[in-house]
């Protein structure tokens, strides 16, 4: 492999990781924090991918159904927390499973009834719609958007984690969720504004992958399975790990594809598994028992 | 000819049904099992051929071969696991005279271990698997739709004809992918192509930038692709903006834009691709189907649709020569053999392996619409590998 080709195959690789991250933040906040395992989280990614497209469609802006979606995906998120996750805190993991994957396949079946089984193709907005090239090929301006604005969210979500009373809050209550409420500080709304946060990333990386990957039914699933491993990979609950996984997620199976195209599949799981051997809690997970 | 016990006593088993059979079978309605998809991805093929199939039978005054038809469907969900359960429940469960499906073809993988042991007339309307007609044919299962082979050999030359001499080869590495790439390996190596790459991407992922910057280094002449749905809607778009379009040119078997052309958009300009069906095809039958389907369903009819139409319209022309006498298969077989068709699709045969013998056209999409170029191959016939029938 030559060097230029090898520089553009890191570049795609960091490119898919960017996007992986969005997704999967989101899921490592919700498991950390809120210490349930969401199923759900790639039908929020699937719907939002719809609501691009319908919006979209209508209106002729991506710009304008990213604006008006992410409302929409907040308030999802909401109702959902309120009415399903809400009662899952206390229970176990296998109760958590049950119902979120129950909710997959509502999701799955309201995508069928509101916007039927087709595969939807969203434009790209007019001022982004060109190629730059790079290398032996172009590469689309969307896709660079893409990162620059995964690298945007992630830095604002550190800023907002670290420096804000709200992510100090979140802090608090990933590792102990008990005393954050004997201190006076109301943790179901707290864990309600994180989950629809979370759902709205989801959501939001939907919206941008939309134009890249088309929309289709199940996009959700094989999503939800990458972030899974993202997560496991960087260490439950935290963003900084979530980040490092889902760039070396990328990269893996980037270079899975071009250098061992018959073991591509199993590129990803076999970096998850060298990483548990050697870090069992991920590679930034908690150094204890949290919650 | 050597007979086995089995056969022996099956013929046994049969001749004593005979009478009664003759008897009750042309009273009775005639009774069609259909193991198609109504849920899950491929749900919008099963309707659309089960639709084709009723239309067919409503022009032939709802009877074929003078008996009332009855449909009997079950949804297979595209699951080759509840395959072997769907299949049992129409012939032994439902006693249906002919059944008709699938569309997946791990499905009528599945379905084909049962069929060969029961003497049912199996008709498959859509699964491309060479062994449907290859190594498993057997004498009472036709199929109406086309093999792999058929969509993706006759591509080799239109390429080599183009003056495309090096070419990469990118697939979803499932037996569908395998047996198009097969296939067109062998015409392009005839011809004197070069395979420069074969790419196989781990069915369903749909993440193929890195393949994509790995052709642009490699620059062939062109590249030959499988891919369906929506893998098909995104391959097309993430080659177009890996600005590959105007450099090297696409060409794929017909699902590569079939049913996603709009999901593709201006990414799928000037794709050629060949198949043995096109939307826009110019003759009267196909004018008269695409009318009379819009109409009766509100959709656009598409290649499923016409596998369906055909499928009823053969059954039609060869029940009316045994008299709707479905327990006289003999000589249905032989009826169905020589059945001529003025297709939708073009003039239609059954080969000796009972696959279609059927022209295969070179479309490309322009202007956002399948155009069709010409026939890529006339009188297309399956090689049937394995199949040891007629020969």
């Amino acid at each position: 492999m030559s060097l230029s080709l090898f520089a553009l195959q890191v570049v795609n690789g960091v490119e898919y990781g960017l996007l992986l991250f969005l997704v999967a933040s989101g899921l490592t906040l919700v498991f950390g924090v809120l210490g349930v395992l969401n199923f759900a989280h790639g039908s929020f990614y699937m719907l939002g991918a719809y609501l691009a497209w319908w919006i979209s469609q209508r209106t002729g802006s991506l710009l304008l159904a990213i604006l008006v979606g992410l409302p929409v995906m907040v308030l999802v998120g909401l109702v959902v927390e309120r009415l399903a996750i809400a009662r899952l805190y206390a229970r176990d993991h296998l109760s958590q499973v049950l119902l979120t994957y129950g909710l997959v396949l509502l999701f799955n079946e309201l995508q069928r009834g509101l916007f039927g089984n087709d595969v939807h193709g969203v434009a790209t907005p007019k001022a982004l719609a060109w190629t730059m090239p790079l290398g032996a090929q172009t590469w689309p301006a969307w896709r660079a958007f893409t990162a620059l604005a995964c690298i945007c969210i992630a830095a604002a979500m550190r800023q907002v984690v670290l420096k804000t009373r709200f992510g100090m809050r979140v802090r608090a209550g990933a590792s102990n969720a008990e005393m954050v409420e004997a201190l006076g500080i109301d943790v179901r709304k707290l864990f309600a504004t994180l989950f629809s946060a979370g759902t709205a990333l989801a959501g939001l990386a939907g919206m941008l992958a939309a134009p890249l990957t088309t929309v289709y039914p199940g996009m959700g699933e094989g999503v939800l399975i990458l972030s899974f491993v993202v997560v496991v990979i960087g260490g439950i609950g935290s963003i900084k790990g979530a980040f490092v996984g889902a760039l070396l997620v990328g990269l893996a199976d980037t270079f899975g594809k071009v250098l061992l195209p018959g073991f591509a599949s199993a590129m990803v799981y076999a970096v998850m598994a060298a990483v548990l051997l050697w870090r069992p809690r991920g590679l930034l997970g908690p150094a204890f028992e949290g919650r | 000819m050597a007979l086995s016990r089995r056969e022996i006593l099956g013929a046994a088993a049969c001749s004593a049904l005979l009478p009664r059979r003759l008897f009750s079978a042309t009273a009775a309605k005639l009774r069609i099992g259909l193991l198609l998809p109504y849920s899950g991805t491929y749900a919008a093929l099963g309707h659309n051929i089960t639709d084709a199939m009723k239309l067919a039978a409503t022009e032939h005054g709802g009877k074929l071969g003078g008996r009332d038809v009855e449909w009997v469907a079950v949804d297979d969900e595209s699951d080759p696991a509840k395959a072997p359960a769907n299949v049992n429940k129409l012939i032994a469960g439902e006693k249906v005279d002919i059944l008709t499906g699938p569309v997946h073809s791990g499905v009528a993988m599945a379905m084909m271990q049962i069929v060969r042991q029961e003497n049912v007339l199996t008709i498959v309307t859509n699964a491309g698997a060479q062994a449907v007609t290859g190594n498993l044919c057997a004498p009472h299962v036709f199929r109406t739709s086309f093999s792999n082979w058929q969509t993706s050999y006759p591509c080799a030359d239109v390429m080599l004809k183009a003056g495309h001499k090096k070419a990469v080869l990118m697939f979803w590495n499932y037996s569908f992918g395998q047996e198009s790439m097969a296939a067109f390996k062998e015409g392009y190596a005839k011809g004197g192509g070069t395979v420069a790459k074969e790419i196989a991407v781990p069915f369903p992922s749909t993440e193929f930038q890195a393949n994509l910057s790995e052709i642009a280094s490699l620059k062939p002449d062109a590249v030959f692709v499988f891919f369906a749905g929506a893998g098909a809607a995104k391959f097309v778009k993430d080659y177009a903006d890996a600005g590959l379009k105007d450099r090297v040119a696409l060409y794929g078997s017909g699902f590569l834009t079939e049913g996603v052309l709009a999901a593709q958009g201006p990414a799928a300009e000037g794709i050629k691709t060949t198949l043995h069906y096109a939307d826009a095809l110019d003759n009267a039958a196909n004018r008269k189907f695409r009318d009379a389907f819009k109409k009766a369903t509100g959709r656009d009819a598409d290649v499923y649709a016409v596998a369906g139409y055909d499928t009823v319209n053969a059954l039609a022309q060869a029940l009316g020569k045994v008299k709707g006498d479905t327990g006289a298969q003999k000589e249905l077989i032989a009826a169905l053999e020589g059945v001529r068709l003025d297709s939708p699709r073009g003039p239609f045969r059954f080969s000796k392996a009972h696959n279609p013998i059927q022209d295969i056209y070179l479309r490309q999409v322009k202007g956002g619409k399948e155009v069709v170029l010409g026939v890529a191959m006339k009188g297309a016939e399956d090689p049937a590998a394995g199949c040891k029938m007629g020969k």
